[in-house]
This record gives C-alpha cells, sequence and structure tokens, in this order.
C-alpha cells in the first residue's frame, strides 16, 4: 500500500514539474495587453491541477498558495484584467515558488517560506475580489486570515535551551528540528546572546537557545515525544500560540498587527513595489504567520501597553528575547542563505562526482558555516534540494513512444530471425547452407538496428537545453535594462543525454556573458545606429560527425585593445609580442582573466570561461570564438556526437590505417601536379577548382615510414572540418565500414590529431583521424616537429 | 593512525611480487597490479609520442597502450620477437582513476614474498640514474631486486611535457 502511495506521489511531482515548464514558457509567450484565451486556460489549467494534486496529499499550504495564483488567474480569464508585464512577472515568480515547493515536498524538506510569502502579497495585490477587502479596514484583512489557515492548523512556540553540555550528550538540536519540520512548517531562530568570545568558545559546548515556530495540525504531545530525549538537557517552553490568537480580541490584533507590519515588511526579501500598505500588512499576517504571530507575541507588550495584555502573554515577557533581536535575526536568514549559496561553489563540487546522501551533505554546510546556529533550516534545505534534484532527474530518462515502438519491432523480427536459424540448424544439411546463410544477414541487420534504436533512446533534442533560455534571457534583460530578442535555432538536433545535461551550465554561462556583457544597453545602441532590442541567437546543427551550437549576440563584441592591455598587465604576454586575435581570444579562457571594467552580480568577463572550457573539453569538443567589434560576438562549440558508432572511411598510409569520419569527406581525388603548388618554399597548395586548398601530407605530420611520398601517386582527400577544408594525402582508400569509437584516453591520453581508436575485423587498432585537430596540427606542425626532434636529441644525449 | 600500522603489519606477509628481468637486472611490481601477461603482439603506433612508447593494442575491446621499459630506462632497444613479454598491469592516473597499460620486459622471472621492511629506499645517485621509478630496492635471498613505482611510467612529467608541447 505505501508503495502504491509513494508512486503515485512521484507521478505527481514529475507530471507537475513538467506542466509547471508549460506554464512557464506560456507565460513568456504571452503578450502584454492582450491575453491570449488559449495560452491563459492552459496556464490555469496547470495551478489548476497543481492545486487539486496537492489537495490529494494534504499539501495545504501549497494548495493555499496555488489558490491564490488560481483566483488570479481565473481573473484574467474573464476579462477583470488586461495583461500586464507586472503581472506576468509575478505569474513566472509563482511558477519559481510552486518549484521551489514541489521540490521541498519531494524531498520532505521545509521549504523556504519567506519567498512564498512574497510571492503570494504580490499575487494578491493583483486580486480585484481582494482590493475591496483591504482598503476597507485592516481588521477584516486579519479577522480573514485566521479564517482561512485555521482550519486544522495549529501554532506553537517552543523556546529551548539546551545545558551547554547537551551535545556531548550525543543529542544534536539539528535533528530535533528536522523531526518538528515533518509535523508541519516550522521556523528556527537561534539566540546568539550567550555565545563567548572566540578565545573563550569550547566547540563542544552548546552556547545557543532557540526559538522555534511550528505551524501545522500538531498536538503538543506530539512535540513533546520530539525533545522526551533531551528532557533532562535543557529548558523547554511550549506555547499554544492559536488559542492566545483566538482569545484576543480583535482590536488588539489589529494594532499588534499593524505594529508588526513595520517589521515584517523589512522582513520581506524583496518588498513588493505594487501592493499597497494593508494589502502587505494582510499578506504578512495572512500567511507569514510563522513569523507574524511572533512578531504580534512580542510586539504586544510594548505597543500595547495602554490596552488591555491578556494575561496569557505573561510567558512571552519571560522569554527576555530583546525587541530588536527579532528585527536583526530576520535579517540572518537572509544572509545565511546567501551564505549558504555561495557555499555551493564548494559544496555541490564533489556532488558532482559521487551525491552523497543529504544528509552528509548538510552536515558538510553546517560544519562549514561553522554555526549550530541554524537560523533558518530553510535556507539550508532549500540550497540541499537544489543540489539533489539533477540526481533525481538523472536516474530516468523519457523517450519517445515511436523510439520504443522501434525497438519493439526490431525485436519481433530479431524473434523471427532467431526461429528461422533454429529451424535450419535442425537436421543441418549442406542443402540449407544458403538458407542459413540468409539467415545470419538478417541476424545482422537486426543487431544493426537494434543497436542503433537503443543508441537513439539515448540521444534527447537539444529543446531540453534551450528551453529553459527564454525565461533566463526574460529574467536577466529585465534585470539588466537590457531589450533582448532570443532567437532559437535547430533545437530539434539530437544529442546524447549526457552530453546535453554536462552542456547545460557551459551553455547558461554563455548565454549569460552574452547578455551581461555583449548585447549593449539599449541608449547605446541606438546610438551605434543599431536597431534597440539585441538579438541572441542559440543555433544547433549536425556539421561533419560533430554537433555544433552556436551562441552569437549583435552586441558589442570584444574589446581587443583591453584584452590586449589586460594580458600584458596580468604578465600573461610581452608588451613587444605580436599576436593574433586567435591568441587574444585565448586569454578569455585563462582562469581568472576578466577585462569587465567593474564586475557585475553576474560575472566578470572571463571568469568562468575557464571552466566552461574545461567542461567543453572533457566532452571531447572544443569551443572558440569569432569576435567583430561593434558588430558582435559568436562562441562556436563543437561536441562529438558521443555516438560510439559512426561511418568511417579506411584509409591506408604507410603500414598505417586511419580512419576518417565519412561525414567529414567532401570528395577524394588524384592529385595533378601541375595544379599544386608551393608557397614559400614549403606549404601546399592545392586549386581545387576556384580554391586554394591547403595540402596535408600525413605521413610527415606523423612520421609514417614506406608511405608515398609522391602527390601523384596517392590521393587527395578533401575533408572539412570547423568551417576549413584542407587537402589529406594519403596513400589509398580502403573500405567504408561502421566502426566503433573506443576511447584512447581511458587508459592513456588525448592525442591531438587522434579522435579515439577503433578494433578492426582482425582484431587490431586503427586510430580515427580528428579532422579538425588535424588541421590546427597542420597550422603548427612545425615547431612542434622541430621541438619534438630536439627532445630525442636530448634523450639520446643521456 | 594505529589502524594504519595494523594493515601495513598485516600486509608484510602477504605482499607478493612479480619479477621480470630487463638487461640484466630484475624488475619486481607489486602482484595484485598485474593483470596478465602476454606474448608480443602487433601494435598500432600513435603518432607523434616519445620513441618509449610501442603504441597502442587492443586487449578484449579495451585499447591498451604498451611501453617499452627498456627505452623507458634508456636502455638499448631490444628487437621484438616471439620471446617478447608483454606485462599487463593497473596504474592509478593522476586523477586517481585507475588505467591499464602493458609493459614491454626481456622475460618473466619468478614471484617472491617480499616484506615491506625488506624494501630499502633507492640510495640517492644523483643525477648518474634518475629514480624517478623506483619505490626501493628489496633483497630476496642473495639477489637484489629494483621494486618499481610503475604509477609514475605514464604519468611522469616528460610526457606531460611534450603533451603540452603538442597542444600549442
Amino acid at each position: 500500500m505505501s508503495i502504491d502511495m509513494t508512486e503515485v506521489r512521484q507521478l505527481f511531482f514529475e507530471e507537475s514539474f513538467e506542466s509547471l515548464d508549460t506554464m512557464e514558457s506560456n507565460l513568456l509567450d504571452l503578450q502584454v495587453g492582450d491575453a491570449d484565451k488559449d495560452l491563459i486556460n492552459s496556464i490555469f489549467r496547470v495551478v489548476h491541477s497543481i492545486k487539486g494534486g496537492a489537495g490529494i496529499f494534504k499539501f495545504e499550504s501549497m494548495v493555499g498558495f496555488a489558490h491564490t495564483a488560481e483566483t488570479l488567474l481565473d481573473e484574467i480569464r474573464s476579462g477583470e484584467h488586461s495583461v500586464t508585464q507586472a503581472m506576468i512577472d509575478v505569474l513566472l515568480q509563482t511558477v519559481d515558488v510552486l518549484r521551489m515547493m514541489l521540490t521541498q515536498l519531494q524531498a520532505s524538506e521545509p521549504y523556504d517560506e519567506s519567498s512564498v510569502n512574497t510571492c503570494l502579497i504580490s499575487l494578491r495585490g493583483f486580486l480585484k475580489t481582494h482590493e475591496t477587502d483591504t482598503t476597507t479596514a485592516p481588521s477584516a484583512v486579519v479577522s480573514a486570515a485566521p479564517v482561512f489557515e485555521k482550519k486544522s492548523t495549529q501554532y506553537w512556540k517552543i523556546i529551548f535551551k539546551p545545558d551547554e553540555s547537551l551535545l556531548k550528550t550525543g543529542n544534536d538540536p539539528i535533528n530535533l528540528f528536522n523531526e518538528l519540520a515533518l509535523l508541519g512548517t516550522l521556523t528556527v531562530e537561534a539566540e546568539l546572546d550567550h555565545l563567548p568570545t572566540w578565545q573563550e568558545l569550547v566547540v563542544q559546548n552548546c552556547y545557543l537557545n532557540w526559538v522555534l515556530m511550528l505551524e501545522g495540525n500538531v498536538q503538543r504531545q506530539h512535540i513533546e515525544e520530539i525533545f522526551e530525549w533531551v528532557e533532562g538537557d535543557c529548558e523547554l517552553t511550549i506555547i499554544d500560540l492559536s488559542a492566545e490568537l483566538v482569545s484576543n480580541d480583535a482590536p488588539t490584533v489589529e494594532i499588534a498587527a499593524e505594529s508588526a507590519l513595520e517589521s515584517s515588511s523589512v522582513e520581506s526579501v524583496t518588498p513588493p513595489t505594487v501592493a499597497s500598505e494593508p494589502i502587505e500588512a494582510q499578506g504578512a499576517i495572512h500567511s507569514e504567520l510563522s513569523a507574524a504571530v511572533s512578531e504580534v507575541v512580542d510586539c504586544a507588550p510594548e505597543t500595547l501597553e495602554v490596552s488591555e495584555v491578556p494575561d496569557t502573554f505573561t510567558p512571552e515577557e519571560s522569554l527576555e528575547i530583546p525587541r530588536n533581536f527579532e528585527v536583526s535575526e530576520s535579517v540572518t536568514p537572509e544572509e545565511t542563505t546567501a551564505f549558504t549559496s555561495e557555499m555551493d561553489i564548494s559544496v555541490t563540487k564533489p556532488v558532482d562526482k559521487a551525491p552523497p546522501t543529504p544528509k552528509i551533505d548538510k552536515a558538510e554546510v553546517e560544519d562549514a558555516l561553522g554555526l549550530k546556529n541554524q537560523a533558518t533550516l530553510n535556507g539550508t534545505s532549500a540550497h540541499l534540494s537544489a543540489t539533489n534534484t539533477p540526481s533525481s532527474e538523472a536516474s530516468s530518462i523519457r523517450v519517445s513512444i515511436d523510439k520504443i515502438d522501434d525497438l519493439i519491432n526490431i525485436v519481433g523480427e530479431l524473434v523471427i530471425t532467431q526461429s528461422m536459424l533454429d529451424q535450419v540448424s535442425e537436421n543441418f544439411d549442406f542443402v540449407k547452407l544458403a538458407q542459413l546463410r540468409d539467415g545470419l544477414t538478417q541476424l545482422e541487420r537486426n543487431t544493426r538496428e537494434l543497436q542503433k534504436s537503443v543508441m537513439r533512446i539515448r540521444m534527447l533534442p537539444i529543446s531540453y537545453s534551450f528551453n529553459r533560455f527564454p525565461r533566463l534571457v526574460h529574467d536577466l534583460s529585465v534585470s539588466l535594462g537590457k531589450k533582448v530578442e532570443l532567437k532559437m535555432s535547430g533545437e530539434h538536433t539530437e544529442l546524447d543525454k549526457t552530453v546535453l545535461e554536462k552542456m547545460s551550465d557551459p551553455l547558461v554561462h554563455l548565454v549569460r556573458n552574452a547578455l551581461d556583457h555583449g548585447i549593449e544597453k539599449p541608449a547605446e545602441r541606438l546610438a551605434a545606429g543599431k536597431p534597440e532590442k539585441g538579438l541572441l541567437h542559440l543555433h544547433a546543427f549536425h556539421q561533419g560527425g560533430n554537433i555544433m551550437i552556436q551562441i552569437s549576440d549583435d552586441g558589442a563584441g570584444f574589446d581587443m585593445k583591453r584584452i590586449h592591455e589586460k594580458a600584458i598587465s596580468s604578465g600573461l604576454l610581452n608588451p613587444d609580442d605580436p599576436v593574433t586575435d586567435e591568441q587574444l581570444y585565448e586569454f578569455i579562457f585563462h582562469p581568472g582573466f576578466s577585462t569587465a571594467s567593474q564586475i557585475s552580480d553576474l560575472s566578470g568577463r572571463g571568469v568562468g570561461m575557464d571552466v566552461v572550457r574545461r567542461n567543453i573539453r572533457s566532452l571531447g569538443g572544443s569551443i572558440d570564438i569569432r569576435s567583430i567589434p561593434g558588430k558582435g560576438t559568436t562562441f562556436n562549440i563543437r561536441l562529438p556526437l558521443t555516438l560510439a558508432i559512426l561511418d568511417g572511411q579506411l584509409v591506408r598510409v604507410g603500414e598505417e590505417i586511419y580512419i576518417l569520419s565519412l561525414l567529414s569527406i567532401i570528395e577524394s581525388l588524384r592529385v595533378n601536379s601541375e595544379q599544386v603548388n608551393s608557397l614559400a618554399g614549403k606549404a601546399e597548395v592545392y586549386k581545387l577548382r576556384d580554391d586554394y586548398i591547403p595540402v596535408l601530407r600525413l605521413y610527415s605530420l606523423f612520421n609514417i615510414p614506406n608511405a608515398v611520398t609522391r602527390l601523384e601517386e596517392g590521393l587527395l582527400v578533401i575533408i572539412e572540418g570547423d568551417g576549413q577544408r584542407i587537402g589529406l594525402f594519403v596513400d589509398e582508400l580502403l573500405s567504408q565500414q561502421q566502426i566503433v569509437i573506443k576511447s584512447l584516453e581511458t587508459n592513456y591520453k588525448s592525442v591531438a590529431g587522434i579522435s579515439g581508436a577503433t578494433i578492426l575485423g582482425d582484431g587490431s587498432v586503427a586510430l580515427i583521424l580528428d579532422v579538425a585537430g588535424l588541421i590546427k596540427l597542420s597550422q603548427t606542425s612545425v615547431p612542434i616537429m622541430r621541438r619534438l626532434a630536439k627532445e630525442r636529441e636530448h634523450e639520446y644525449q643521456h | 593512525m594505529s589502524t594504519n600500522t595494523n594493515t601495513s603489519v598485516a600486509q608484510i606477509a602477504t605482499n607478493k611480487y612479480l619479477t621480470f628481468v630487463l638487461a640484466t637486472e630484475e624488475y619486481a611490481i607489486d602482484i595484485l597490479r598485474v593483470q596478465e601477461i602476454k606474448g608480443w603482439s602487433k601494435v598500432t603506433v600513435i603518432p607523434n609520442t616519445p620513441n618509449y612508447i610501442c603504441g597502442v593494442i587492443n586487449l578484449r575491446g579495451t585499447i591498451v597502450p604498451i611501453i617499452d621499459l627498456r627505452l623507458r630506462f634508456n636502455l638499448e632497444r631490444l628487437d621484438y620477437g616471439q620471446m617478447t613479454v608483454v606485462v599487463v598491469v593497473k596504474v592509478m592516473g593522476h586523477s586517481g582513476r585507475e588505467r591499464i597499460m602493458g609493459i614491454v620486459v626481456d622475460a618473466v622471472s619468478d614471484v617472491y614474498d617480499v616484506a615491506e621492511s625488506e624494501i630499502k629506499p633507492p640510495p640517492d645517485f644523483g643525477s648518474v640514474i634518475s629514480i624517478e621509478f623506483i619505490k626501493g630496492l628489496a633483497t630476496v635471498g642473495e639477489k637484489m631486486v629494483i621494486v618499481l613505482e610503475i604509477d609514475r611510467l605514464l604519468n611522469s612529467d616528460e610526457l606531460a611535457m611534450i603533451e603540452n608541447i603538442a597542444k600549442h
């Protein structure tokens, strides 16, 4: 039974995540002012079904949140609002919040309430139905709020003052808090007053006290059960706030609410600009109850001196929590979250390699923070789940039905072939030889098809990665104050899933860079005679057995002069050295190289580019830059398909056999020596129709003995890679065949000009030529040879 | 720390070394690193690599590089023939990744039990002999065997340097 439920839950999460993606892209398609009925309906359906699902699983706060969003969408649908940009932004924020809530719920972790509340407040700001309420009187708001949440929710304030020796007994407050968090929504605040100075601090001692707010359908005994283990080691006060709240007269709460409003507006991470003050108060009280209630309670003794303070409040006074403490603490959660998000960098890296369990991770974060002070459980766990999600995603793959159908068909055929071979083998006679042969041929064909289809399952269209960019570009361009049009093409180009996953971070980085540094602000663009709106183009396509991804912008381009200066000032270059643009681009990839005059919050140019390149290289790909000042920059990423199989052309040079990818071969021809010219006595070019193509003699590049050296006796294979063509001189062409790519790097290392190896029919190894690498090598081959020769001389002397 | 010493004590009894002959010298490698011993088969030459890298072979579907230990140690080259032996070993790469490679030796000699304590650090010959690949010297009966540090064979600075040249 329980297994069934978890499966259904899992399904709910998966579906919800998927429909949120749809919602996001629908929102981005939504035009300001003109509400497209279909889009709105589709968005509405998403929110509605999430609300329904959340209801089934009793995710109460999610139901409430989704309900508000639904109300707004309903109002839009019925034409009560015209769609504004602010509205779209808030709804996008809603998507984020829902996604965050789902992730946290999936991981059974408490979520970051403050962002939920901020978003809720902004959502309410648009609501027609509530606007009337809020304008009338705050009292209505306050009374409305508890009614909404009141159903079965209770509010508990737990004051937990452990003895200094608590940790020594093997108890860790975090475990207790985690338990509590399972009961309901938990807010944890630590009291740092008793912290000694660093010199006096004994790490084994626990100096902290905590004030916890628990919201949910919880009985007192549940809470007591959790603290049972530490009963003798602490001072524990559990207060039922819900009882207090109800017993309060409306005016009392009202005033308290108003005073709470001030501090709670400080508290909200991004105070909504649209919402008017009362609405803010409403939102704060209404849903930030856990926090706000504490404010109410804490404020009461001071602000309500005149009014009657109910006796029930006295336990609160004994808390001895300074008033300003509350305010300062409300800042710390943010700081802590910021800190933890910084921590991401160091923590997520090991996660990549071997994802540790969340528990270990959490411990790491705590240790690193050096805090037993769990100012927010929420902040930490929000980050945790962020690191968790990729691993959970990676475990499954969605495959289109037709790919599966293909597989089933092939397997069906395979079964038929097998039974046919069975028949042949029964009472085998030489007469049946032809039949056997046919059967084997069929088997071979089936095998190949099966292999191809299985490979295709791993292939995903690159749109899986591109899909996130509309949102990214939208958000970034807003925050940077730029106008950007995003164009995407070739989204259907398929790429191996692993490659795709590893590429998504580098792509995000490049897109951010393009927006941050590449595309200028509207005014600058107009001044430069360009359209106000910048263009960012993501383009994916196949080229010569590789996948190419281009990220181009029509922005300012690189400031080559500045790169040059920077390279000199950082000691990478001598002022007198002649440099080409290509060499200057190289510096961009240098760790820590930045020409940005001021580092923006996004990035300084060059920061992270080394990582981008490393990631791409680790996939066996390459990245290069083309930039024209004033016209824009293009990043070209070349990636192998990682299809372990390619159609190969076997070529012979001397006694060696090499393999060229068929896709990279344009033509092969016999050389007419009259059409060969030499440049500067060294480099040879071949006149192919109207083009001059550099000739690369493979035997000389690879030092292969016994090869044909006279051009007339061999063949020139015209190959293309990285947009360049060369004529590769080989002895002869052999057969063409499908080859399985084996990595050289597994046991050896990557070799320039070689992309891998394969095993031929006779069991021997043949090397696969890397066309782009050969071209690069040919341009630099002379110095290498000379230096290599020197090395060898050096070796022999010893 | 105490557990460490315990395990090494336990290992003393069980450390077996495979020895092989190179020129007139006897070298030893930890037998747990030896995957198999095979005869010489034709290699595919990898272009532009140092001369001691013979090339790569197909070891049941895996591409395995072959290193000529004589050339690696700057000894005189010996022609490959029927008697040439390739010892396939596991080495640890820089990143802690396991690699498989073959080393060409003159002949396989014996398997010895060598206690850890019997392995003495190599004396410093100055620059006369590179001790980069030598883990230590062990005495077996009357003989001295050279215990090799095989992880360095493929990961030496020299190779990295040549790799760098090729890149630029």
